[in-house]
């Protein structure tokens, strides 16, 4: 295994990637997207894509760059820091990885091209219900002729309704896990899409299917065994969106300390307040932590692919503690002002709570680590 | 030095087939418990031959202190063959061959600032096991407030004129040095007063009285000087500097007791632990506890080997100790509360012996006051990680 620090590309990749985020989308870009209602800004999805950010992990035939999972987690760090909006994670890692494990497919080959350009977006179609199970999937997928026929609901897919394409997971057998991923347009006759409003204001739907048809080419892999693709896909999904939640940690924890530096009470700042000081080194050593975990994980899958569950469950099951105490204590050091919606606080600790539900909460991933540890 | 440090592969191999041919099976237990420590020093008595012939072939190696540079006892390793080396020894679940106050503390402040002649003289005696060594620190009046010590070294010429007490001082009673915090300035501003001296636990004057802890033993004393004679030339650093070393040698220590110092047993499952304990974890709050405190200590573990990562090898994490020793202490009190309320009735039966659930559960108490307590780490990550006012 390779040590936990960042290597000489990394640095690199994070310096630039910080310097290029700061210009290009600080937070008041996020707050002109949620103002004019918009998820995304697909001019700065071509600006990453010209970075070679959406090929991260597409592979260099496909005109990827290929840098493996360790680098997709700090570009999602980064971007985390200033809360940028765009579909990376669904697109960029989560179907990324899904296809690059079909790639001798030249369909597949083909989208991966397109992701790593910038011309294809994509959107994981997985729940039916309030919380992350892919396993309880009900949606079926019928036999019919050579094809198939797709009926049923999924329901809060994040980046669903702007997505061109859809990975939509269906029943196919009876068996538990008899699932099969279906690479499919999101245009297709049949798909209704409906946004969801949510606090973060970033792009989710309601997507019902109502007969829709899907053919054997259609099929991500082979039929039944969706998760052989799909867990891989939901792991790096799972390590990048720690790592975004670990960057908006960060990025909260930042204003926070630069406002106790500023803001005086009682005649003196109220960084000179121990009991401030006290929870803010706190804060500041659980975010330490949960950094190393998104470490670990990146190692692992980029490693030892096989074994990385574990460590990719722990990542995400630390970093929704995290920023859920980085915002909070965001909010509460910065007093009445953290309330307000004119001042940035409330934007972050709104991610917070959305990345804390997507792809499996604390409950979820703390399951998982049990039954793995054999609890 | 038997191992080809040049290819990482041919090394592991070696060090692998090394510890098959010496690690005695009996070294092979796992036992992590305190009683099952090899201290050293001269009145060592050993619990086993395979302890002692343990810690010969390891010493006679460089392996007590891998990172330590061969001259002074070491076998030179870097940070990816020590953790080659520590991942062997968990592979076949080997005790550590020595441990000491020597080691963790005293060793690196040395190598950073002692003279060559120092650490020819006091290094290898310490990787052999041979010396042992205290630490005389804490005062009645100078715990949190180190700097405030007031045991006074008046200059006598050749040597300084020791008095004063020091408390807190664990196995002060069967060390045979200690490395001591001596005022030598006393109208200096407190911080600028003071040296660091080593002397022999043996130089008249010097006198120790156990103190018994809650958890029973009692591995820790109240220590007298009363006209200690101490020759110039055992100072490390300059006269007068002795702060500097003190908090360098800190930071060492902070990292050992965060779990950080051997950096093995990271891959330990508490369920495992709690299992062969006889508890099945069906009651919700015992299991959730289980799992979070699980979480915690993969997470920790993590971020000790990170930071150590990031430190050249054999070199310490600086400031960034406070934040390992917080959460390493902070974590280990949790889980011996976790222990504690799994084992239930069971847990609470008392012969007052060291390595029962019950000590090892009121030691770890101490853990957060040791070394610093867990208010004055969080105080000093604030003013030197973050910044903030003081
Ligand atoms: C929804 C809402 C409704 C409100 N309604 C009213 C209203 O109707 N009328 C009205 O007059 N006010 C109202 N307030 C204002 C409220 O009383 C103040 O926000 C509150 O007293 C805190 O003051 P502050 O915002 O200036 O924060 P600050 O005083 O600047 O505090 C910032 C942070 O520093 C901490 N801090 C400050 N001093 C110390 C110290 N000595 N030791 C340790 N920590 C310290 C605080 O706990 C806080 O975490 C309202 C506020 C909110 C959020
Ligand atoms: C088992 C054990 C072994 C030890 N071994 C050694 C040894 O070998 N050698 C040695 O020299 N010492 C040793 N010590 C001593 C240890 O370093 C001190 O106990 C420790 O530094 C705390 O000092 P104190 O006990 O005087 O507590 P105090 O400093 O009096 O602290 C009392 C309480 O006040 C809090 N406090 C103090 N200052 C502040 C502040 N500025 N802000 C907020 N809170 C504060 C503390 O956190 C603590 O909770 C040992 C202690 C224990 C328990």
């Amino acid at each position: 295994m390779t040590n936990l620090t960042l290597n000489e590309d990394e640095t690199m990749l994070v310096d630039s990637a910080r310097g290029f985020l700061d210009e290009a989308s600080p937070v008041e870009k996020f707050r002109e997207l949620r103002d004019a209602g918009k998820a995304y800004n697909p001019e700065l999805w071509k600006q990453m894509a010209d970075l070679g950010w959406t090929g991260v992990l597409v592979p260099e035939d496909q005109g990827g760059i290929d840098m493996g999972h360790a680098a997709a987690n700090l570009l999602a760090q980064e971007m985390g820091k200033t809360l940028v909006s765009s579909p990376f994670i669904s697109t960029a890692v989560m179907a990324a990885t899904a296809l690059r494990q079909v790639a001798d497919n030249p369909r597949a080959a083909e989208a991966l091209a397109k992701i790593a350009s910038g011309d294809l977006t994509y959107a994981l179609a997985l729940d039916e219900g309030v919380k992350h199970a892919p396993s309880k999937t009900q949606m079926q997928a019928e036999r019919v002729g050579n094809g198939f026929s797709l009926s049923g609901e999924k329901t809060f897919v994040v980046d669903g309704g702007s997505a061109d394409r859809l990975l939509v997971l269906a029943r196919t057998g009876d068996a538990d896990d008899a699932l099969t991923l279906f690479d499919i347009p999101a245009d297709r006759d049949g798909i209704t899409r409906t946004a969801q409003n949510m606090i973060d204001a970033r792009d989710s739907a309601q997507i019902s299917f109502d007969g829709v048809e899907a053919t054997g080419e259609d099929v991500v892999g082979t039929v039944d065994q969706a998760m052989s693709v799909l867990n891989p896909a939901l792991r790096a999904g799972q390590a990048a969106l720690a790592a975004e939640m670990t960057g908006l940690s960060s990025g909260a924890f930042g204003m926070t300390v630069s406002y106790l530096q500023e803001r005086k009470q009682f005649g003196v700042l109220i960084g000179q307040f121990q009991a401030l000081q006290h929870r803010a080194a706190h804060l500041w050593s659980d975010i330490e932590v949960t950094t190393s975990t998104i470490a670990n994980a990146g190692r692992m899958m980029d490693e030892d692919p096989e074994n990385a569950a574990l460590a990719v469950s722990l990542a995400k099951a630390r970093a929704c503690q995290t920023a859920k105490l980085a915002v909070m204590e965001g909010v509460q050091m910065h007093g009445g002002i953290g309330m307000t919606d004119a001042f940035d606080m409330g934007f972050f600790m709104k991610r917070a709570r959305v990345a804390q539900e997507w792809l499996g909460d604390y409950g979820y991933h703390a399951e998982q680590i049990a039954k793995i540890k054999g609890y | 030095m038997p191992f080809d440090t040049t290819n990482p592969e041919k090394f592991r191999a070696e060090i692998r087939a090394w510890l098959a041919e010496n690690c005695p099976a009996e070294m092979q237990d796992g036992d992590t418990t305190a009683d099952s420590i090899c201290w050293g020093g001269r009145n060592w008595t050993f619990q086993s031959d395979a302890q002692k012939q343990w810690l010969n072939v390891c010493a006679e190696n460089g392996l007590t202190c891998p990172t330590w540079p061969q001259e002074y006892g070491g076998a030179g390793f870097d940070r990816d063959q020590e953790k080659v080396w520590l991942s062997e020894l968990d592979r076949i679940n080997a005790r550590l061959p020595l441990q000491s106050f020597g080691i963790w503390m005293l060793g690196p402040a040395l190598l950073h600032f002692g003279s060559h002649e120092q650490k020819l003289h006091y290094l290898p005696p310490i990787t052999r096991g041979e010396i042992r060594w205290c630490q005389g620190y804490s005062e009645p009046g100078a715990g949190s407030d180190l700097a405030s010590v007031q045991s006074k070294g008046e200059d006598k010429g050749d040597h300084w004129l020791v008095n004063g007490q020091k408390v807190w001082t664990s196995y002060a009673d069967k060390a045979d040095w200690i490395f001591a915090l001596i005022r030598t300035d006393k109208d200096a501003p407190k911080h600028k007063g003071i040296s660091f001296l080593l002397f022999d636990m043996q130089s008249g004057g010097v006198s120790t009285r156990p103190i018994k802890l809650i958890s029973g033993a009692s591995p820790f004393c109240e220590t007298f000087f009363d006209d200690v004679k101490v020759p110039k030339d055992q100072i490390v650093g300059t006269e007068n500097r002795g702060w500097d070393v003190a908090k360098y040698l800190l930071t060492h220590e902070r990292e050992m007791i965060s779990g950080g110092g051997s950096g093995r047993g990271a891959g330990r499952s508490l369920a495992k632990v709690l299992a062969d304990a006889g508890h099945d974890l069906s009651e919700a709050s015992l299991r959730t506890e289980a799992i979070a405190c699980d979480i915690e200590e993969m997470s920790v573990a993590l971020t000790i080997e990170r930071y150590k990562d990031q430190a050249a090898g054999g070199k310490g994490v600086g400031d960034a100790s406070a934040m390992l020793k917080y959460a390493g202490t902070e974590l280990n009190k949790r889980k011996h509360e976790l222990f504690m309320s799994a084992g239930g009735s069971e847990a609470l039966q008392w012969d007052g012996a060291t390595g029962s659930l019950p000590a090892d559960w009121l030691r770890t108490k101490a853990n957060s006051i040791e070394g610093g307590t867990s208010e004055v780490m969080l105080s000093i990550i604030s003013k030197r990680v973050l910044g903030l006012p003081g």
